[in-house]
């Protein structure tokens, strides 16, 4: 079997997020990149296919430069191989398809993504590539498993889980649930050492339709101060007479 | 030239969501100087959908649609569409439609734009503000293609009421196998209680509880407000809770009118994916607890001392404004 990790590079989840350039840009000065943790998630359960099925996992990312470090980190986690388109990515159209293509030319049989990136939000790069390959879709995924080409999937729906059965090939929306959080590993000298013989291959982008524009940002208006209450019939009142929430 | 809004359903009937859809839908139809069509699914009451600006109701009826199917329901709604001649196509935040959303961007080629907050700023060209980095940002996106595929955030628009007269159409989309290669064989549904995605108000609880024995008052006090529990990443990661119960930039978002933190600091994480709800309570012994800082109201003080207490005052609350 062979596996595509798409892997998203997002700022840190502690970062705190400003817009430069006349708040037309994502402000990247001093913020800390990582793995999209719903790509985490994802690339750890392809360990798992790797060690206990013996699949080939490769880890793609559209990005310029700066993203080799968190691609270098999936290498050193165990991927075996990694593909760069080197392109700023704008919107997911262009990634999704710029992902597809890489997809048609490496025979893939299972696409892991996440859900969603935590930056931009789109939650839909797994669905759009799905489709433009005529591949089999699954989102929300929170389990995972294959015989043949036989696939028994979990998927998070909105007050539980839905049982779910197809066929490779496949793409998933993965997201926390297809490991447990203890499973997430950290990268051993020895990963970081065998990393580097791998291969991270670099490719130019095919022409793509940028479907959207993000042309400006803001930031939430500040929050009020909290009011501060003794007692619960203060706070039922206040629910109730100020807030008009019950 | 319609323009398409989806209203999901769930046993026959309208969500909450779907008139908040409807009623978004109304909005684009007047900036576009035309009408509102939707798509409903094994749904019964669909005049409801008259108050909420929507002109004419395309009703599919199938036995193969009673569960739902990502690829299947976008193909019903692509089809709808061009039939439709629907240059926009509106549609909610649900797990179920965020599925389905991008099937239907890539088959009609359109721009999807999910997490809008607002209604569109300009039509041409087209621009709508959604939320980003995870509600620590929010973006105006310019759609560039033709046709667009609009995602709703829950709650931010709300439900308004536009009486129209309504026409019902029978519609049956042929669908065929190719749309039925992901199937459903079991679905495992809490029944009868609100759901984090659905409710008005969530009750969610964090390591403050000390452990899984304690949500017993958790419980007792969403079940007098009507409320869905959820928790803090820790709670769900430790077993405490169902992973599906943890709320945050990780996560479930919540967007709820109010949204009750018990014995939750207020990481940035948790407070990423929470922010959206409109009124925020905070209990927490801890008075330099961060989650403070992004409340509208607080307690400071023992969680097992005072929630007890709430649950009885919303009682007696209850009891005389029934
Ligand atoms: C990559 C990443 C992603 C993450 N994503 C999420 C996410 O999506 N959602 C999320 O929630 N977290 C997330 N986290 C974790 C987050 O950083 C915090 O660790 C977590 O939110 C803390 O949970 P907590 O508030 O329940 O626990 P704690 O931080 O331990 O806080 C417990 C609180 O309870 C209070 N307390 C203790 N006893 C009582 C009492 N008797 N009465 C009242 N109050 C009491 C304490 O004062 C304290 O404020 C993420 C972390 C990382 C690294
Ligand atoms: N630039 C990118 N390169 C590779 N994969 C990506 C990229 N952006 C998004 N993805 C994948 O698509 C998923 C969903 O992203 P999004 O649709 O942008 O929210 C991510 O979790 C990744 O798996």
């Amino acid at each position: 079997m062979k596996i595509l990790v798409c892997l998203s590079n997002v700022p840190d989840t502690t970062s705190k997020i400003n817009f430069t350039d006349g708040d037309t840009k994502f402000d990247a000065n001093g913020v800390q990149f990582v793995i999209n943790p719903n790509d985490e998630f994802g690339l750890t359960r392809a360990m798992w296919f790797k060690e206990k099925q013996g699949a080939s996992v490769h880890v793609a990312t559209v990005g310029d430069a700066s993203v080799e470090p968190t691609m270098r980190k999936a290498l050193a986690i165990g991927a075996d191989e990694g593909i760069r388109v080197n392109t700023v990515p704008t919107d997911g159209f262009f990634v999704a398809q710029q992902l597809a293509e890489i997809v048609k030319k490496g025979g893939y049989d299972l696409i892991i993504a996440g859900r969603e990136s935590i930056d931009y939000n789109g939650g839909m790069v797994p669905g759009l590539l799905a489709t433009m390959l005529n591949m089999n879709f699954v989102n929300t995924c929170i389990g995972l498993e294959i015989e043949g080409d036989k696939v028994t999937a979990l998927r998070e729906i909105d007050g539980g889980k839905e049982k779910i059965a197809t066929t490779l090939p496949l793409v998933i929306g993965g997201q926390k649930g297809l490991v447990e959080e203890s499973d997430l590993r950290i990268p051993n000298m020895r990963g970081i050492m065998m990393s580097r013989q791998k291969q991270l291959n670099v490719i130019e982008p095919i022409a793509g339709i940028q479907a959207t524009t993000d042309i400006k940002f803001d930031k939430p208006a500040p929050k009020g101060s909290v009011k501060l209450v003794e007692t619960v019939a203060e706070l039922v009142d206040l629910l109730h007479n100020e807030a008009k929430v019950i | 030239m319609s323009v398409l809004v989806y209203t999901e359903s769930e046993n026959g009937k309208f969500k909450k969501n779907a008139l908040e859809v409807a009623s978004y839908a109304h909005a684009v139809a007047e900036l576009l100087g035309t009408t509102v069509t939707a798509v409903a699914i094994n749904a019964s009451n669909e005049e409801t959908l008259g108050h909420y600006g929507v002109s004419k109701v395309l009703t599919i009826t199938d036995d193969k649609l009673t569960t739902f199917n990502a690829k299947a329901f976008a193909h019903c709604i692509v089809e709808a569409a061009k039939k439709e001649g629907a240059k926009v196509v509106v549609v909610s935040s649900s797990t179920d439609t965020k599925f389905l959303a991008p099937i239907l961007a890539a088959d009609l080629g359109a721009g999807y734009v999910p997490n809008i907050v607002a209604k569109p700023e300009g039509k041409n060209p087209f621009i709508v503000k959604r939320t980003a980095f995870s509600n620590k940002g929010f973006a105006h996106t310019q759609i560039n293609t033709e046709i667009k595929v609009l995602g709703i955030s829950n709650n931010a628009f709300g439900t308004v009421e536009h009486k129209m007269p309504l026409t019902i159409e029978a519609y049956s989309p042929a669908l065929d196998e190719a749309d039925f290669m992901v199937r459903s064989s079991e679905v495992d549904k809490v029944v009868g209680k609100a759901t984090i995605a659905d409710a008005d108000i969530v009750v969610s609880a964090g390591r403050g509880l000390k452990g899984p024995e304690n949500w017993g008052m958790i419980e007792a006090l969403a079940d007098v407000l009507g409320a869905a529990t959820a928790c803090s990443k820790p709670v769900s990661d430790l077993g405490w809770r169902p992973h599906g119960e943890h709320v945050g930039q990780t996560g479930k978002p919540v967007a709820s009118n109010l949204y009750i933190a018990i014995g939750i600091s207020g990481a940035i994480q948790h407070l990423a994916g929470v922010s959206s709800s409109k009124t925020k309570v905070v209990i927490n012994n801890d008075p330099e607890a961060p989650f403070f800082k992004a409340a509208d109201y607080g307690i400071v003080g023992d969680a097992f001392e005072i929630v007890p207490k709430l649950t009885e005052k919303l009682k007696e609350f209850k009891a005389q404004n029934a």
